[in-house]
């Protein structure tokens, strides 16, 4: 009970809007905030920032920053497209990986071999891969149709779905079955409905590469924490020189982190493209290496903690592709939570903070009042917002590998 | 330095050049083209005199882009969003500057002023989350770079949306005569090829007010040293907090400028085609310059030319996205280089040093 307590306690930042959202949600214009279809598509979401974010623990556990996230997501959307053009849908969830794990080799040989800034590294990653997917595309799809130098051709085929029976109405042989969370979910039952359509968006309509991608998450608590390897790696982000006099190879436990980190934000990058349009598009993965890296940071560099800050910026995402008028409801739940810690900024005597969080919240409820529909071009940058937003409330101490970002030569004291 | 060494030191670029056309090469071979001939026809149509004006007219933006980096660089902030700075300061610069007429010389100095001041106030955001609330510059610059990008699109389609117009295209009201900056084709001698944007003589001067103030103040020793050795500087009683956001602020008031070229220039209003992607063109340069103000001048220059020259090849039937990948190719093997030289700079200077030692007992 007092584990609850304090669970409470720290997450307050994500509890307290959580609430406020069920609230909010129960106005009729605002139902979308809930609907199952918000949480599936919350869910579909949450998985590339997820393994994007996955990906970064990996590289970071080692020891090495991993800017480049962003830039081999890319390699993950064009070569999974490619994949997925020539061998179909599965074909492209392995060259994703595979893309996104030569560019994690490229970013291992410049940090690792010959230690060269990570971020700096990164940040030619990044701008080598936005030229590198348009340059293949331009090669691989010159001449068929439907191709253009920004967009690949339709991939056929589809990854299996999948529906739970009994709970959300899937199939067993070839009999129909209820949809017993369904039927609540209409139900409107407060907080009952809502939480049920959390999990009929969980249950209803699930690819398997989605099953995949969340079983990587206890996958990789299993490698890190309870496999000897996984000890090396974590061991080498901590205290390489440590790791190595007792035999650790700590540059080749650094390759294997950064090419498992390229591998995942393939796999993401190919998630994006076979769940999405079916198609490779330029600027398909719109800055969500950098929000993975982001719930990597939320998350305190732990897949689980990873995996719930995938899951609220995935939510975010998926607002943005509902309705503006549920959007509109989302401008009173960050005004009434702003106006919420004023109030404990007051009682707490922070009066610099209480004057910038009440000017801020009250900023909010008079936009809502004074509006009915939030610009379209605001929704756009929903997710981004929310990250910066997220990540300056939840002050929490982040206990990040020691070493992480520092270059490490052979034979240093380091 | 010795001599040797500083020599040493500036072959990286030079073999980054060369490794980076030698990896060109291979890929236009594997997709069947002869890549003598294809970098031959990129230097033919690179050297005209109308390219050559391109070509400078691409390196005043990217130049300055590159020292609003390099601001940051040099005490290892890493501002990665000179992109979205820069084209809000373009966008509030351009729409507040048709509102008035005065004369020219103090009407461009209020259009730059104001780009200056909302890029840095941009800016300033991610100095502040860095510094109270721990977020680190790279992903609050990104993520800033988005939402400066939507805020954009909502000002140019609403608030300062060209009504008098009636093409669909979003666009401030044009610049009055008295807001753009003459070319320069007058004062060179070039009156038969392209305008020559008048912003040049701006941008080199930029660069020398970025020479000045990084190794001639103490604002900048602080910044190079807070850079070399972030707790050596904070002992000698740099205050990290304070830097950090005065680093930005200065960062992004460079970055404010970078659109005034094309606009005071060239465009004269701020529309959906004003040029994209030169915050981050600008990384590139910095990180192949060096940070130094010769060196991103001629790393813009270089990347100026690579992009110019490009353009011939998609009418020979070459892709010329081979462009970007050779830009990003120089940068990648670049700071790979710069790295193994630094080092074997070290090891040589311990060396001279040792043998001094020996040869002084």
């Amino acid at each position: 009970m007092n584990e609850l307590f304090r669970i409470i306690k720290d997450k307050y930042v994500i509890l307290t809007p959580l609430f406020l959202i069920i609230f909010i949600a129960q106005f009729e214009q605002y139902s979308q905030l809930t609907s199952s279809g918000t949480f599936g598509s919350a869910l579909r979401l949450s998985i590339p920032i997820l393994l994007a974010g996955l990906g970064g623990l990996f590289s970071e556990r080692t020891g090495v920053v991993n800017i480049g996230l962003e830039g081999m997501m890319i390699m993950g959307t064009w070569f999974g497209a490619w994949g997925g053009y020539m061998y179909g849908p599965w074909g492209g969830v392995l060259f994703g990986l595979i893309g996104g794990g030569l560019f994690g080799l490229i970013h291992a040989i410049a940090t690792v071999s010959f230690q060269v800034d990570h971020i700096v590294s990164g940040v030619a990653i990044n701008i080598l891969a936005v030229g590198a997917a348009r340059f293949f595309n331009i090669l691989a799809f010159d001449g068929i149709a439907f191709a253009s130098s920004t967009a690949s051709p339709r991939i056929e085929g589809e990854i299996g779905k999948f529906n739970f029976p009994y709970l959300s109405g899937g199939k067993i042989g070839e009999n129909e079955t209820t949809s017993l969370l369904g039927n609540i979910e209409n139900a409107d039952i407060f907080l009952v409905s809502d939480i049920s359509a959390l999990l009929l968006g969980f249950t209803s309509n699930i690819s398997y590469f989605t099953i995949l991608a969340l079983l990587i998450v206890p996958l990789s608590v299993f490698v890190l924490w309870r496999t000897p390897i996984g000890l090396q790696m974590r061991s080498v982000g901590e205290y390489p020189s440590g790791s190595e006099s007792l035999g650790v190879n700590v540059y080749l436990m650094k390759y294997i982190g950064v090419i498992i980190s390229g591998c995942f934000a393939g796999l993401a990058g190919a998630y994006l493209v076979l769940e999405g349009p079916n198609v490779y598009l330029q600027g398909q993965t719109n800055g969500r290496g950098f929000i993975g890296l982001a719930s990597l940071l939320f998350g305190n560099y732990r897949p689980f903690g990873v995996l719930m800050g995938a899951g609220l910026f995935g939510f975010a995402d998926a607002l943005q592709l509902r309705s503006e008028e549920a959007i509109q409801g989302l401008l009173v739940v960050v005004g009434v939570f702003l106006i919420m810690l004023t109030i404990r900024n007051i009682s707490q005597r922070n009066i610099r903070g209480s004057i910038g969080t009440g000017l801020l919240g009250s900023l909010f409820l008079f936009w809502f009042m004074s509006s009915t529909q939030v610009p379209i071009q605001f929704i756009y940058f929903t997710p981004h917002l929310t990250t910066l937003v997220v990540l300056s409330f939840s002050k929490q101490k982040f206990r990040m590998p020691k070493k992480v970002g520092v270059p490490y030569k052979k034979g240093e004291l380091n | 330095m010795k001599i040797r060494l500083r020599l040493v030191s500036f072959s990286a670029p030079i073999i980054a050049l060369g490794l980076a056309v030698g990896l060109t090469s291979l890929i236009l071979l594997g997709i069947g083209k002869d890549p003598i001939e294809t970098f031959r026809m990129m230097f033919e149509y690179g050297s005209t005199g109308k390219s050559l004006v391109s070509v400078l007219n691409r390196t005043i933006p990217l130049y300055i882009s590159a020292i609003a980096v390099a601001v940051g660089f040099k005490m290892g902030l890493f501002n990665i969003g000179v992109e979205g700075q820069y084209l809000l300061g373009a966008l509030l610069a351009a729409a507040i500057g048709t509102s008035f007429a005065i004369y020219r010389p103090i009407h461009i100095f209020l259009i730059m002023l104001i780009a200056v001041v909302a890029s840095s106030t941009w800016a300033a955001i991610a100095g502040y989350l860095k510094v109270y609330k721990g977020i680190h510059e790279v992903i609050s610059t990104i993520m800033l770079n988005y939402i400066g990008t939507g805020l954009i699109a909502y000002l140019l389609s609403t608030v300062f949306f060209d009504e008098d117009e009636k093409n669909a295209i979003p666009q401030t009201v044009e610049l009055p005569e008295s807001g753009r900056l003459p070319s320069l084709n007058n004062v060179v001698g070039i009156e038969d090829l392209p305008n020559l944007h008048g912003f040049l003589p701006i941008a080199l001067l930029l660069g020398l007010i970025y020479y000045l103030l990084i190794w001639k103040t103490t604002l900048g020793f602080d910044l190079r040293v807070t850079g070399a050795n972030p707790v050596a500087a904070k002992f000698s009683g740099v205050d990290p907090k304070r830097l950090t956001i005065i680093a930005m602020i200065i960062s992004g008031a460079f970055a404010g400028l970078v659109g005034m070229g094309p606009l005071l220039g060239y465009f004269h209003q701020y529309t959906i085609d004003f040029p994209p992607g030169l915050g981050f063109a600008g990384i590139g340069v910095a990180l192949l310059g060096r940070n130094h103000p010769l060196g991103m001048l001629l790393g813009a220059m270089l990347f100026g030319f690579l992009e110019r020259s490009a353009q011939i090849l998609d009418l020979r039937g070459v892709p010329k996205e081979i462009e970007t990948m050779m830009s990003a190719f120089i940068l990648l093997i670049v700071v790979v280089f710069y790295e193994i030289i630094r080092r074997y700079i070290v090891t040589q200077q311990i060396k001279d040093a040792s043998k001094k030692v020996e040869s002084s007992t």
